[in-house]
């Protein structure tokens, strides 16, 4: 299920201005790979181009390649909808439907791509709040609103929601900023065994929490002000954090940054 | 102690003196605003309730003279209906796809800047040119008679503006979040409109339908020139003249008889009662579809 990403020479723009330049980089299967930088630099950028959600801002645009396993993602005919059905994504900031209950956030995805049977529905929620370890907190309260949980709650309801649609890929974009410690460790266990299915990609600000949870880590930079931003060196992430071979790399991991 | 009162100190005078006086200002405010609503209101119900009875809601004018007693309203009652509910049913379908393609497709065209110019235009149309556009083109172009449909008409060019207006607002208050949290699960754009922006942002929609229709409910310069009046009970809103209730409170009112006023006070409680009566309707269908009490 888990694919192999391959990025060449991306560029992606907000109207005019160019947030990134040049990226090319491979992310491999069933592994947890770590976006690191500063802030601006165009780790969320980056990511939202990996499942075709960057051209939803209007004026946004991106040139360059992204293959999925064998798929060209921004290729002539591809549909953007069918891209986002495989590679999955978790936002920043908790955003369950307001509408909906705990079970019909989790059915979202399902239900809103078609008619599925109320019964099958049933098994494929519960393993998605089980997989999100959701599901002893709230299995006596599926019918209540999404948006009474608590925000730890909230971000593994989304997890749930994003995992429910299997997707091969997982986006997550900072997913613990909002999480007190509990509930980022629930997550980060969460990631270590999603991996086994999933290849996920997330961006975060914490340095031990790249170095906990991922296999690789890529660390973005600014060219300069007001220059787009780059990858400037991906590797291991035990090699990252212990011998980078960018002195960029190592100035920002140790804190004696800018 | 002494500590937190050095550093925390109490509310000035000055500040008391002015949270006063503000709040003085704020309740006369209130008070001014709300004179008027109660006035009419209690005019509205002392006299209207002289003739509110069975009669006046289950017969028609026809064979009444003015200065008879009894006589009723319900062809102007009938006719109300029929007429708002057409109207309904044409403005509210336009407006809200009008209102979604300006929120959702539009982003600055040169077609929803133009379409939202003359959205504002249509606002500021006076509710005689409304009925006399339909006048002018329904009946006398097109040479269809005067009609409860045809007064319809004239409501919806009223009301499409206000549905626009209050749905667009509705719908940009819809979260970007919500979105893209629906896009990024692989759902079509249409999809999450219906399933995700529009759920989302259904009580407000229904709350600002529901002002546009008691906006309309009460117009009688558009009906005039289009639904003309009649005495008798007309079922069919498609043929021949109808009569509304605004134009029923006209037309009563016109006369120098107090049976034929009692009967205007009366049609007019049972139009603010009809708009009352919309607005419960509209709010337990909001409080039914809340997400406080999803399923
Ligand atoms: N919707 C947008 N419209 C225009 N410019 C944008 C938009 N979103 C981001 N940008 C710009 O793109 C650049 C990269 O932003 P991005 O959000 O990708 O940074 P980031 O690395 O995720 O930062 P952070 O760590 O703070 O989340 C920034 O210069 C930002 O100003
Ligand atoms: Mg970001």
């Amino acid at each position: 299920m888990a694919k192999q990403i391959e990025v060449a020479d991306l560029d992606a723009y907000y109207g005019s201005h160019k947030a990134i330049e040049g990226i090319s980089m491979t992310i491999e299967p069933r592994s947890v790979t770590a976006f690191i930088g500063p802030s601006g630099c165009g780790k969320s950028t980056f990511l939202r181009t990996l499942n075709r959600m960057h051209e939803v801002i209007p004026g946004a645009r991106v040139t360059g390649k992204i293959r999925l396993e064998d798929q060209d993602l921004y290729g002539a005919g591809v549909d953007p909808v069918s891209v986002r059905r495989t590679v999955g994504m978790v936002f920043q900031r908790p955003n369950p439907f307001p509408t909906m209950s705990i079970f019909d956030n989790v059915a979202a995805g399902l239900r809103l791509n078609g008619r599925v049977r109320r019964s099958e529905l049933e098994g494929v929620v519960e393993k998605s709040l089980r997989g999100a370890n959701l599901w002893n907190e709230v299995k006596d309260r599926l019918s209540k609103p999404g948006a009474g949980l608590s925000g730890g709650q909230q971000q593994r309801l989304c997890i749930a929601r994003a995992i429910a649609v299997s997707p091969a890929v997982l986006l997550m974009d900072e997913p613990c900023s909002a999480l007190d410690p509990i509930s980022t460790l629930a997550i980060e266990d969460l990631i270590a065994q999603l991996k086994n299915d999933f290849t996920i990609v997330i961006v975060t600000h914490n340095m031990q929490q790249a170095a906990r949870v991922s296999d690789r880590t890529a660390f973005f930079n600014l060219a300069g002000p007001g220059k787009p931003g780059k990858l400037v060196e991906m590797d291991d992430t035990s090699k990252i954090f212990t011998t980078p071979s960018e002195k960029a790399t190592e100035d920002y991991i140790t804190g004696r940054f800018g | 102690m002494t500590a937190t009162a050095r550093v925390l100190p109490a509310i000035s005078t000055g500040r008391r003196v002015k949270n006063t006086f503000v709040q003085g200002l704020v309740w006369l405010a209130f008070g001014l605003a709300i004179i008027p609503l109660i006035s009419v209101l209690w005019l509205v119900v002392k006299n209207g309730l002289a003739r509110f009875d069975l009669t006046f809601l289950t017969h028609s004018m026809r064979g009444i003279a003015p200065r008879d007693a009894g006589g009723g309203a319900y062809h102007a009652i009938l006719g109300t209906l029929e007429q708002v509910a057409i109207a309904t049913v044409i403005s509210v379908p336009i407006g809200l796809l009008t209102a979604i393609y300006l929120v959702e497709y539009g982003q600055g065209r040169r077609l929803a800047r133009t379409i939202s110019f003359f959205v504002d235009v249509m606002t500021g149309i006076p509710s005689v040119v409304a009925g006399l556009f339909i006048l002018a083109f329904w009946i006398l172009i097109l040479g269809f008679g005067f009609s409860g449909f045809a007064g319809a008409l004239a409501l919806s060019i009223l009301m499409m503006p206000t549905v626009v207006r209050s749905a667009e607002e509705m719908l940009r208050l819809v979260p970007t979040e919500l979105r893209e949290a629906s896009y990024a699960l692989g759902v079509p754009k249409w999809r999450t409109i219906v399933r995700v922006v529009l759920p989302t942002a259904f009580t407000g929609i229904v709350t600002g339908v529901m002002l546009a229709i008691a906006r309309v409910a009460g117009e009688t310069a558009p009906l005039l020139l289009t639904v003309f009046i009649t005495n008798s009970i007309n079922e069919d809103p498609f043929n021949g003249p109808q009569m509304g209730l605004p134009l029923y409170i006209f037309d009563q009112m016109g006369r120098p008889n107090d049976t034929a006023i009692d009967r205007a006070w009366a049609g007019a409680l049972t139009l603010i009662l009809i708009v009352m009566l919309l607005n419960l309707v509209a709010r337990v269908i909001a409080w039914w579809r809340s997400p406080a009490k999803a399923r």
